[in-house]
């Protein structure tokens, strides 16, 4: 990967890199290089790391004061927030830790929806990253579970049963994961594993997905190749570093305001009431990063096939890089799917709305519409929008454009505008 | 290099896979199964309820395998409502006659055959039972009449040990 061989300076630092190219590896870090254009979209990778490693600290904490067992659970949160020094805070940075999570990492795949990352050759680098939001997923799910609180106990029982929608063996799966005939204590104590698990798996993958990154290197807002190193680039260190800081800084403020000012306002009063086998809260919802996907749920009048259209809506993002035809990466030469961008990302929203509505009357009908539409948009816009789309003309380099005359007309007459 | 012939260590190599591939398998289902119900969850196999309380017209809700059964005293009046109503119009198609050995008392898992919520008593568009969480509605025998949910309500294995007191499981 490296352009240039690297040589420790030091007598022992050549001695170890010899012996393990830890230094060689460090030296790709900072030196590697990076398109200047890259705006503050691609801060959020680095952003997700920092949300990775909070969540992993604040549980390692959190896993020390809590129990793990169905009738010692609840009073352990509990206890974790009135009775231990800062247990508050650190509960309250996991559980909103899991939404800051969740946030970045929308803005981070919409960001790639909208600049083409996701195309050749970065297919590989989105499908681990559809991986990591997959478990993401889980690992969300299952800590949710664990405060067992009655939208623990019944968010588990409605996403456990999605698995006897499965034809003959379904009802088996269920009770397999359930470990009883019903959620209850050992339904606890596996999820309590397993979420101790998924974030440190996610943590390989994340060394996946930036060995991937860093092979073909970084897309950037034009969406063309560069040469690397050239003058399109500049290393790493300390642009990007610096970049990256100072929206990581932006970010924990808006992390720390829902710490301090509203830890609440993104869970459910209902999680509140210890969990109770017999009876179910009026108005069962996920948690918000999971609505569009529960809407597609509901949307659908038959079990099996919800739970298929359900699962379809994720994974067919990892068929995106095949279903997007068009070769132009980036949205600002492609006239019309920046629109219908646009109208994906209020499809998601919408979704996400009528999710946390009930399912009826008009936000059913909404639901179905906005369902059917996020389908059409991957399996029939996209495929065909390559074929039909007049893009724009691109430019040769990122320099280019700025310094030499530009092809694309829309960049020189900003350009006019200057003189 | 057209022609290979199968030799010994050919033979050895197929052998030593497949004796690999059962011992991985042996090893690996102990793991899978240990997630199972163990024997203490099917010891709470059964639960007896006393019954002799239940006025008709009411529900009582009991924990039998950390699920909830309803017990419902049906009225002369929803048991006639039961009774009446067609097959064809069943989208789980189930005799009340087969649900209720007694008429008057239906005892069924109150869970609703959706995605396992408990569904609320006397509410919906067939006052039977109403599941908040997708919107299934059940009649008066507990049969799904509108809604996501595939099948009836389940009836569990029950029986009448004397007259006040049913045995579940």
């Amino acid at each position: 990967m490296s352009d240039h061989e690297y040589t420790p300076k030091s007598k022992f630092g050549k001695w170890f890199n010899d012996r393990l190219p830890l230094l060689t590896l460090a030296n790709h870090l900072t030196d590697y290089p990076t398109p200047k254009n890259l705006n503050y979209w691609w801060t959020f990778g680095g952003i997700l790391t920092f949300c990775l490693i909070t969540q992993i600290v604040t549980g390692l904490v959190l896993a020390m004061h809590y129990i793990a067992h169905a009738d010692m659970a609840f009073d352990s949160v509990e206890h974790i927030m009135r009775d231990v020094n800062y247990g508050w805070l650190i509960r309250y940075i996991h559980a909103n830790g899991a939404s800051m999570f969740f946030l970045a990492v929308y803005i981070h795949i919409f960001r790639s929806l909208f600049y083409g990352s996701y195309k050749a050759p970065r297919e590989i680098i989105w499908i681990i990253g559809i991986i990591i939001y997959l478990l993401m997923m889980a690992a969300a799910f299952m800590g949710y579970v664990l405060p067992w609180g009655q939208m623990s106990f019944w968010g588990a029982t409605v996403i456990t049963n999605l698995f006897s929608a499965i034809p003959l063996v379904g009802e088996g799966i269920v009770t397999w994961l359930w470990g009883g005939y019903s959620v209850d204590n050992p339904t606890l104590t596996r999820f309590f594993t397993l979420h101790y698990l998924i974030p440190f798996l996610i943590l390989g993958l994340v060394v996946l997905h930036i060995w991937a990154l860093h092979v073909p290197g970084n897309n950037n807002p034009v969406g063309i190749d560069i040469k690397k190193p050239s003058k399109d680039t500049v290393p790493f260190h300390p642009y990007i570093v610096i970049k990256d800081g100072f929206a990581l800084l932006m970010f924990m403020i808006v992390f720390a305001f829902f710490v301090f000012y509203t830890p609440n306002i993104l869970g459910h009063a209902d999680n509140y009431i210890e969990a109770d086998p017999l009876v179910t809260p009026a108005h069962i919802v996920p948690e918000w990063y999971l609505l569009p996907f529960y809407a597609i749920l509901r949307s659908v009048p038959d079990k099996l096939l919800g739970v298929v259209a359900m699962l379809s809506a994720i994974f067919i993002l990892a068929a995106l890089p095949w279903l997007d035809t068009s070769k132009i990466r980036s949205a600002v030469f492609r006239p019309l799917y920046r629109q219908f961008y646009w109208i994906l990302v209020a499809d998601v929203l919408i979704l996400g709305y009528v999710g946390a509505m009930p399912a009826e009357g008009l936000y059913l009908l909404v639901a179905r519409i906005a369902t059917a539409y996020y389908f059409l948009h991957f399996l029939v816009i996209l495929p065909v929008l390559g074929f039909k789309e007049r893009t724009l003309p691109l430019p040769l380099s990122i320099t280019e454009p700025v310094l030499g005359g530009s092809p694309n007309l829309a960049v020189a007459k900003k350009k006019s505008e200057f003189k | 290099m057209s022609e290979k012939k199968t030799n010994r260590r050919d033979f050895l190599f197929t052998a030593t896979y497949a004796v690999g591939a059962v011992g991985v398998g042996a090893t690996i289902w102990p793991m899978i199964d240990q997630m199972n119900p163990d024997a203490s969850v099917k010891a709470l196999a059964s639960t007896e309820v006393d019954v002799s309380t239940v006025t008709p017209g009411k529900t009582i809700t009991v924990l039998w395998r950390g699920k909830p059964v309803f017990i419902r005293r049906r009225t002369k009046e929803e048991i006639a409502e039961a009774r009446l109503v067609k097959l064809e119009d069943l989208k789980h198609p189930e005799k009340d006659q087969d649900r209720a050995k007694d008429p008057e008392w239906l005892v069924m898992l109150g869970v609703c055959t959706h995605l396992g919520c408990v569904p609320l008593d006397q509410k919906g568009d067939y006052n039977g039972w109403f599941c908040p969480c997708h919107g299934s509605h059940y009649d008066i025998s507990g049969r799904i009449r509108k809604g996501p949910a595939p099948t009836n309500m389940e009836i569990p294995k029950y029986e009448f040990v004397n007259s006040n007191t049913i045995k579940i499981g």
